[in-house]
């Protein structure tokens, strides 16, 4: 028995009694596809990117050791990008990462801590990265403050007590293994060690997102908080454990920082709240949470830094930069919702 | 457990939340194996009582007793492990996550406790929904691609992704087409067969007549009677239980004079059309008239009343009021002529729900209500409460936060705003979805009210005996074009029927 041609649409609840259904076959593409469409146009404005700095610039643009420093200052801001990316997922912000950033690797770096070598700088980084996020989920998972408050809280403290710290000195780095980390002879066959850590946090988080339970409580709690309640999901365990996953990035950066920078200072990662919330918005996460792509983010950041290179290898100012980069914001997210209002047909 | 023992006792269970006592002392029995039917009006508090069930919301007091023991249900996960899934009204789907993933939210297959065996994941889902008739759903499409319909299946193959012995049903056919309500009774019979109980909630007392064994009847958050025999007790007798009144529909009668007696058209559609969804639709609506549109799902009932409202562009054709066309495309044009519209998705669309009852029914007409920007907070809530007593909404509290009102009154509260606005023409989009069977009797009465008082009404409906009944004149439409015009009066359902699946193979 054949069907008539009557695709089921969506804001039809039901139909009057006793007749035959529609069709189920829904000609629209699959889920799939849009998201794919997305990151092609993303790669699409990468590519045109790297051609502008090719045109511009051809002898520095693409000399090997620019890609290196491109990839590399990419990595810090993309640890920070990767756990961004999961808070706001789950329909959440977090506006102390730059603090954070800074309060990890000025702790990370004291002279007290330099004693512990190697370790103790990566542990402490990484131990007040998670510390602070742990003070960040606790208050809004189970003190039910606003993300946006608390981690602005967080942002004002973290900073204070960086400054407190540092007493507005930069703590230079006296450990060999540390720096070493951060010169040529470290890279593994042409890559920089940093840049292989942020590729493994990349491949990591795109595991936790997409494979695994961690990841759809996630993706449930950003998009129907009361359904995940409903569905047996501990859904403010599950933010405070989103939020500890963006202390624990913004450790892992800090400490990447560090040694980079060979130092710790108290105005590190200024303004990284920003860049990683504009790279995963970027990159096609949704702010009002629920959907959420690592790949993107991945994407989101690469053009930044590379916007910023260009920029600096044609010796134009960091004023100019801001508003590229705002510029940019707001075209790639209108070309986004054009393209998702197409791709739904409405 | 001896087989006497039934599988679960609510006794004199309460709750109350700010202002409002939803249960006062329920008492609900349900054996093994059967099919229990809970009726109630909204505010009833069936609602309540089944998300005290599925361990959403905690009891104030009273016992629950599961298989003989006593037990608290104090969180979801409590409720599921003992066996007990709930399928909601409110649709309580991930969008954002695939058919596959919402099924198993909450309870993974995985590998090592964190990795989800996709592929386990997905078998499972498809076999479920086989299960429930629908294979042809794909596991791996996102719920927000599904229409209303599938996202229902998707929620009960959740259900059944449990180990389960208690299924809560909360009206799962409001959704559904008859054939696939036919398939849900035919999914509950085997389920019941193999010893699972099922609480079925439902506003139509013809499926409790089919599939119920036993009904308990609630009103104002009391079981005022439990344990009846769902074939045999009198309509008449349920009907009364619950509202105090013996008809199940009652419509207001038409006012006399003739579509001739009217004033001229203050609406006028001509050659309306969206590709894809409907074309050339031309109607004409008078100011005290109702006009009704009858349809099959996606026949483009509700997309019909969303251009001639501006939310959606019309791919031709123009809407005039009093003469001037709109802007196409533009809810500003339509509201500053005079179009109101009352969406489908009340919740959704329609209301501020955490807002009072004044700031949700002022909202339209804020412009008028204010100088230079300052609202007129008296005028406000004057305006709002003159209203709101004209079309009776209860609570009379224009302070009640929209959200503790029942589903009735929240559509009066959605009517009310236009009322206070002071349109003219009023598009209806399903009004008396999820509203239980006194309130629509009062919902339908209020509206020939504002149609006597000269406003114009398009009615959208599923329900074919709620358009006959309530409409003047009735336009039917079949996949997208109006096929039949006649007076409402000259129709019968089995026409309406007949017409809508004229060249559809017989159901």
């Amino acid at each position: 028995m054949t069907q008539p041609a009557t695709p089921a649409r969506r804001n039809d609840p039901a139909g009057p009694p006793k007749t035959s259904p529609p069709r189920r076959g829904d000609p629209r593409a699959a889920p799939g596809a849009r998201a794919d469409v997305r990151t092609l146009s993303l790669l699409g404005v990468l590519a045109a990117l790297i051609a502008v700095g090719g045109l511009t610039r051809p002898e520095e643009f693409l000399a090997t050791s620019n890609l290196q420093l491109v990839l590399t200052q990419a990595s810090v801001i993309g640890v920070v990008t990767v756990g961004m990316t999961f808070v706001i997922t789950s329909g959440g912000i977090d506006l102390s990462v730059g603090a954070i950033v800074a309060l990890s690797s000025v702790w990370a770096t004291t002279v007290a801590t330099q004693e512990y070598g190697f370790t103790g700088i990566l542990f402490t980084a990484v131990a007040v990265g998670v510390g602070c996020g742990l003070v960040n989920g606790v208050l809004i998972a189970y003190g039910g403050m606003v993300p946006f408050i608390a981690t602005i809280a967080m942002l004002a403290s973290a900073r204070g007590l960086a400054l407190q710290i540092t007493d507005g000195k930069t703590q230079i780095v006296t450990v060999d293994s540390v720096l070493d980390l951060g010169v040529k002879d470290a890279n593994i066959l042409g890559v920089p060690p940093l840049v292989l850590v942020f590729a493994v946090v990349v491949a990591l988080g795109w595991l936790l997102l997409n494979r695994t339970t961690f990841g759809r409580r996630t993706l449930a709690v950003g998009g129907n908080p009361e359904a995940a309640r409903l569905a047996g999901i501990d859904v403010r365990r599950q933010r405070l454990y989103l939020y500890l996953l963006s202390g624990l990035c913004c450790g892992i950066a800090a400490f990447m920082l560090i040694v980079l920078s060979g130092s710790g200072q108290n105005t590190n990662g200024n303004l990284y709240e920003l860049d990683a919330i504009a790279a995963a918005i970027i990159g096609g996460t949704l702010l009002s949470g629920g959907r959420g792509t690592i790949a993107g983010s991945l994407l989101g950041v690469l053009i930044f830094t590379t916007i910023t290179n260009i920029f600096a290898l044609n010796n134009l100012e960091s004023a100019v930069q801001q508003i590229a980069k705002g510029a940019i914001i707001v075209a790639a997210v209108l070309v986004q919702h054009r393209t998702l209002r197409e791709g739904r047909g409405t | 457990m001896p087989p006497s023992t039934p599988l679960l006792t609510m006794s004199a269970i309460t709750k109350t939340f700010p202002g409002v006592r939803a249960l006062d002392g329920v008492d609900l029995e349900v054996r093994t194996g059967e099919v229990h039917c809970l009726l109630g009006q909204n505010g009833a508090g069936k609602s309540t009582l089944i998300k005290v069930l599925a361990g959403a919301h905690r009891p104030d007091s009273g016992t629950i007793t599961w298989r003989g023991e006593r037990t608290a249900l104090t969180s979801p996960i409590a409720a599921m492990r003992l066996g007990i899934a709930t399928i909601y009204q409110e649709l309580d789907l991930v969008e954002g996550l695939s058919v596959a993933d919402n099924i198993h939210l909450g309870h993974e297959p995985t590998t090592a406790g964190f990795l989800v065996r996709r592929k386990d994941a997905r078998a499972s889902a498809t076999r479920l929904l086989a299960r429930l008739g629908h294979p042809e759903i794909d596991p791996a499409r996102l719920v927000a691609d599904l229409p209303a319909a599938q996202r229902q299946i998707v929620s009960m193959a959740r259900a059944l992704s449990h180990d389960v012995r208690l299924i809560v049903m909360d009206e799962p056919s409001a959704a559904l087409d008859p054939d696939e309500v036919d398939n849900l009774f035919r999914i509950v019979g085997d389920l019941t067969a193999e010893g699972v109980a099922v609480i079925h909630i439902s506003h139509r007392l013809e499926e409790i007549r089919r599939i119920g064994d036993r009904v308990t009847v609630l009103k104002d958050g009391r079981a005022v009677a439990g344990g009846l025999p769902a074939k045999t007790t009198p309509t008449r007798d349920i009907v009364a239980l619950m509202t105090g009144r013996d008809t199940e529909h009652t419509f207001p009668p038409r006012p006399s004079p003739t579509a001739a007696d009217l004033p001229p058209p203050v609406l006028r559609v001509e050659g309306l059309a969206r590709a894809g969804e409907f074309t050339a639709l031309d109607l004409e609506l008078r100011p005290g008239e109702i006009v009704g549109i009858a349809g099959l799902v996606g026949s483009g009932r509700s997309e019909i009343l969303e251009t001639i409202y501006g939310a959606r562009r019309p791919t031709a054709g123009h809407v005039l009021v009093d003469g001037t066309a709109l802007r196409p495309g533009s809810v500003r044009s339509a509201v500053r002529a005079g179009i109101g519209l009352a969406p489908e998705e009340r919740k959704a669309q329609g209301l501020l729900l955490i807002e009072t009852v004044t700031r949700n029914v002022s909202l339209a007409a804020l412009p008028r209500l204010s100088r230079a920007g300052w609202v007129d907070r008296a005028a406000e809530r004057a305006a709002a409460q003159r209203a709101t007593r004209e079309i009776s909404l209860r609570p009379d509290n224009p302070d009640a936060p929209v959200r503790t009102l029942s589903g009735g009154n929240q559509q009066k509260a959605v009517l009310a705003r236009w009322l206070l606005r002071g349109c003219k023409v009023l598009l209806l989009d399903e009004p008396t979805r999820g509203v239980d069977v006194g309130a629509r009797a009062e919902l339908y009465a209020v509206i020939r009210a504002l149609a006597a008082e000269g406003l114009a009404v398009l009615l959208v409906s599923s329900e074919v005996p709620e358009v006959l009944g309530l409409a003047d004149r009735v336009l039917v439409l079949r996949e997208g074009t109006v096929v039949h015009t006649a007076d409402a009066r000259d129709l019968d359902e089995h026409r309406v029927l007949d017409l809508v699946m004229e060249g559809s193979p017989a159901a």
